[in-house]
Order: C-alpha cells, then sequence, then structure tokens
C-alpha cells in the first residue's frame, strides 16, 4: 500500500529542550495511524511538527513524495492536510457557522454536501449554528473542531487525542464520525484511549521519551502484552 | 448647558481622532501580537502630507486621501522591513519600533522644515451653525462623522467578508488560521497597512482641526491611543471607539473644568481598569 506521509528520523526543540529525538512512522493511504504512548511522550509535537507548527531542526517529513519540512504552516495545509489539535483550536468569539466558514476555502457542491454531512451527523452544529463556539459543550466544540477538518478536500487528517475529557456517549459518536471519514481520508490520530484506538486503527506507533519505540500492525500490538504493559502502562 | 453641550460635541471629534489612531493599534496587536510604538508617527505623516496636498491641489477630499496613501505606503514597508523581522519579540519591537518613532518625526522636520505648519479648514466646513443659543462648529461635526463612517466601513469589512472573517479568527487563534490553509502573514500585511492609513487619516483631519501641526504631535496622541487599547481591551475594534469617546470626553471636559488634569484623568481611568479589568472594558 501506497505511503502518504512519511516521517524520518525528526528532532524537534521547543525553546531548549530537544522534544523529539528520533521519530519515525509512515501513514499509508485509506489507513488509520494511531501514535501511541504515555503523557509527555512527544505525540502532540509530534503533529505539530508535521503541521510546520514546531518544525524540526533534522529529519524529513514527506507528504505524497514531497518534502514539505521548512514549509510553511498554510502550505502544509494547502498540500491536503487537516489538523484537529488537542484543544480543538476553536475561535471561540466566532458563531458555529462563522467557524465552519474560516475553513471552507470553496462554495462548491461538494463542500455543501460535506457539510450536511457534518448537520446530519451532529445535529448539535445545526441547533447551535448561531451561538459563539466559546459557549458550547466540550463534546460539541470536539465534533466542530473535527468537522471543520472535514469540510476541505483533505487527503491526510492529523487528529490529536478526539476523546480527551469527554463523557462516553460523546466519545461514541466522535467515534463514528472518524470512521465515516476514514473511508475518504487517511487519518493519523493520536489516542490515549487503547479501546478506542485498537477499534479504530490499522496501524500504530509508540512514542516513548520522544522516540519511536515499536510500530507495526494493531492487531499484532492487541496481542503483544508485554508491549502494552511495557508502554502503554494496560495490564 | 450651550457648554457641556460644546463640550461634549469636542470630546466626541476629539475621541474619534483618537480612535482613528487606536483602532490601527489595537488590531495590530491583537492579530499580530506587534507593539507598535510608531504608530503615532504615521498619524503626524498623515498631518503633513495632508497639510502640503491640500495646499498644493486645494482640494481637501485629496489632501484626505492622500494622506491615507502615504499611510498605506509607509504601513507597508513598515511591516515587510522593520516589524517583518521581529516577529514574536516584543523586547525588539518596542526598541525598533519606538527608533523609528523618531526617525519618521525626525524625517518630517528634514522635508518640511523644524517648525510648526499652518492648517486651514477647507472654506466649505469653516465657520459653524448656530442651534438656539448653542454654536456647533462645523468641522468638528464633519470629525465625527468622518470617524463614524469610517468604524461603519472597517465593521461591515470585519462582520461581513471573508477576509474579515479571517481577521477576526487570527485574532483569537493564529496558528489555527495558518493550519486551515490561510496565509496569515499577508492578512499581517494588509491589517498593518489599512491601520497605518487610518492613522494618517486621524492626522490629516487633526490639521485644521488643531490649527497647527508638528512633528511631535504623533507622540502625544499615541499616548492616548495606547490608554484607548487598554481600557478598550487588546484587538477589540468596538471597544476602541466606544473607549476613545470616553477617552476624548474625559480630555475635553477636564480640559475645561480642570486643564492641568486633563491627561492624569484619563491616565486614573486606565490604571482602574487595569486594577478592575486588566483584559479591557469591552473585551469579553
Amino acid at each position: 500500500m501506497e505511503n502518504l506521509l512519511e516521517v524520518n528520523n525528526i528532532h524537534t526543540y521547543i525553546g531548549q529542550y530537544h522534544i523529539l529525538q528520533g521519530v519515525s512512522f509512515t501513514a499509508r493511504k485509506g489507513e488509520v495511524t494511531v501514535l501511541l504512548g504515555r503523557n509527555g511522550a512527544g505525540k502532540t509535537t509530534t503533529l505539530r511538527s508535521i503541521m510546520g507548527l514546531n518544525p524540526p531542526r533534522t529529519g524529513t517529513i514527506t507528504f505524497k513524495g514531497e518534502n514539505i519540512q521548512g514549509m510553511e504552516t498554510f502550505q502544509i495545509a494547502n498540500r491536503g492536510i487537516g489538523y484537529v489539535p488537542e484543544n480543538q483550536g476553536l475561535f471561540s468569539g466566532l458563531t458555529v457557522e462563522e467557524n465552519l466558514k474560516v475553513a471552507m476555502k470553496k462554495q462548491d457542491d461538494r463542500t455543501q454536501k460535506k457539510l450536511e454531512t457534518v448537520l446530519r451527523l451532529f445535529p448539535d452544529l445545526k441547533k447551535y449554528w448561531k451561538k459563539e463556539s466559546g459557549h458550547l459543550s466540550g463534546g460539541q466544540k470536539q465534533m466542530l473542531s473535527i468537522a471543520r477538518s472535514y469540510l476541505n478536500d483533505n487527503e491526510l487528517l492529523l487528529i490529536d487525542e478526539p476523546s480527551k475529557g469527554l463523557a462516553p456517549i460523546i466519545v461514541e459518536k466522535v467515534m463514528n464520525f472518524i470512521d465515516e471519514m476514514k473511508e475518504e481520508t487517511t487519518i493519523v490520530l493520536v489516542e490515549q484511549n487503547f479501546f478506542m484506538a485498537s477499534s479504530i486503527g490499522n496501524r500504530f506507533s509508540i512514542i516513548d521519551d520522544g522516540k519511536t519505540v515499536a510500530s507495526g500492525s494493531m492487531k499484532d500490538l492487541i496481542g503483544d502484552e508485554f508491549m502494552k504493559r511495557k508502554y502503554l502502562g494496560i495490564a | 448647558m450651550e457648554q457641556i453641550l460644546n463640550l461634549i460635541i469636542n470630546g466626541f471629534a476629539t475621541g474619534m481622532l483618537i480612535f482613528l489612531l487606536a483602532a490601527g493599534l489595537t488590531l495590530i496587536f491583537g492579530l499580530m501580537d506587534v507593539l507598535n510604538f510608531s504608530h503615532g508617527a504615521f498619524f503626524a505623516w498623515g498631518a503633513y502630507v495632508g497639510v502640503w496636498f491640500f495646499s498644493l491641489s486645494g482640494s481637501f477630499l485629496a489632501s484626505l486621501i492622500a494622506a491615507m496613501i502615504a499611510g498605506l505606503l509607509l504601513g507597508a514597508l513598515t511591516e515587510r522591513f522593520i516589524i517583518k523581522p521581529v516577529y514574536g519579540n516584543h523586547t525588539q519591537q518596542i526598541l525598533i519600533t519606538l527608533g523609528l518613532m523618531l526617525v519618521l518625526s525626525e524625517m518630517l522636520k528634514v522635508f518640511w522644515g523644524p517648525n510648526q505648519l499652518q492648517a486651514k479648514t477647507p472654506d466649505l466646513l469653516t465657520g459653524s451653525w448656530l442651534l438656539g443659543d448653542v454654536i456647533i462648529i462645523k468641522y468638528r461635526v464633519f470629525i465625527i462623522f468622518t470617524g463614524l463612517l469610517v468604524f461603519t466601513i472597517v465593521q461591515l469589512i470585519l462582520k461581513k467578508t471573508r477576509i474579515g472573517l479571517i481577521v477576526r479568527a487570527g485574532v483569537m487563534n493564529q496558528e489555527m488560521v495558518q493550519s486551515l490553509g490561510i496565509n496569515i502573514k499577508r492578512i499581517f500585511l494588509y491589517v498593518f497597512m489599512v491601520g497605518s492609513a487610518m492613522a494618517a487619516l486621524g492626522g490629516a483631519l487633526l490639521g485644521p482641526y488643531s490649527g497647527v501641526i508638528y512633528a511631535e504631535m504623533g507622540m502625544e496622541f499615541a499616548i492616548l491611543a495606547f490608554i484607548v487599547v487598554v481600557i478598550g481591551g487588546l484587538g477589540s475594534f468596538s471597544g476602541s471607539m466606544l473607549a476613545s469617546i470616553i477617552v476624548g470626553l474625559t480630555g475635553s471636559f477636564m480640559a475645561f473644568f480642570v486643564p492641568e488634569l486633563s491627561l492624569a484623568a484619563n491616565m486614573l481611568i486606565m490604571l482602574v481598569v487595569l486594577m478592575l479589568k486588566p483584559e479591557g472594558l469591552f473585551q469579553r
């Protein structure tokens, strides 16, 4: 299967701190690759490095065979990479409608259909269409953030901990949506919730202390008790 | 009563001039996180270009347009060559923009001489209306209308256009705007240019209002504009309008009743706001 994204031995610093010390993984087209690891392992920084928000000092990142390392964030996004950050990255003073409109680069039929899909799956967004996103509940904010990344024709979506702090029923809704999105988009997902990660992911990469320590098929990881205990703290 | 009404009109007119300076300042800080201490110099340059072009062309409207064009150009050059290299570094921004303020003010003296220049009021706007016992000076009303017009146009752009939406989103979360594929740096340039043009328009309007212009006037008005930005809330465009009116009215009344405390009163308001609502009165 074709590699859509290749992250090769990246080293990223934040200030003087050497956060990523050799992260490598690939995301294959049409699959969900899950980045696993303990808190502070470097998963979020990895996504931010791919987006150019914390550009790596060394290593390479290629998307569809093109080296995107060193490009500006907006150029990387325009190559077809969408990003759902851990804190949702909503524009809190803008309404639900405006948050979605900022993201909509085109106003064509396809975008309109995608918008209809989003509103069908997340009817709350329609209900609170004119409400400022800062006043939404945690679950509604997450739905809006994911919906926003879906509206454009992104070939790759980077989603950072979509289940964090959400009630189980909301997590299920978000999961269903990600499941629907993976039919048309390749996804790199950072997720602490192993149950969610294992049910949705095709492949995994474990990051520990800023380094990739293991990668492979999710099926293999599910059966590997040693790996789960050592790196994910799952007994 | 007539005096009170006149003080109110005067306060509103001064408030509009401060607004034209403060609005750009607050948007530039809110969106770009840039502390621009040279903003007052654009105001002074607007005043000089306005007076110069008015004497040259005889058209007051053309002089206002010329001042705005000068502001746009100065804004573009400043953003590209002075501000761009120091994005993200407040200390360097303060130092370099303070330096630029001095350079631009001194350059005015190089081009137009060290003395004050007289600024004429256009014939159409000279004189006053008499409403009962109240004398209303035409030019002050013109300033108020111009300020409100600019406020309405910019507000419409911010609320009704895609670029306005992006600017508002950028004030809230710059990283996310870029992550959505939008070149925020280009938006920075546009906002900086528009902010500078508004300041220059304010300067060009001040000339006939005060009768004389001088190179240091930008610095003096910039102090009031910074007070407005703090009271109104960093990045709040409507807040800068309301705070400008407060500062203008306070200045107008204090200048009449206790002239020596005119600036101090506004400083005091700023201090109270900083203590009670440091994010600004009109910032949510």
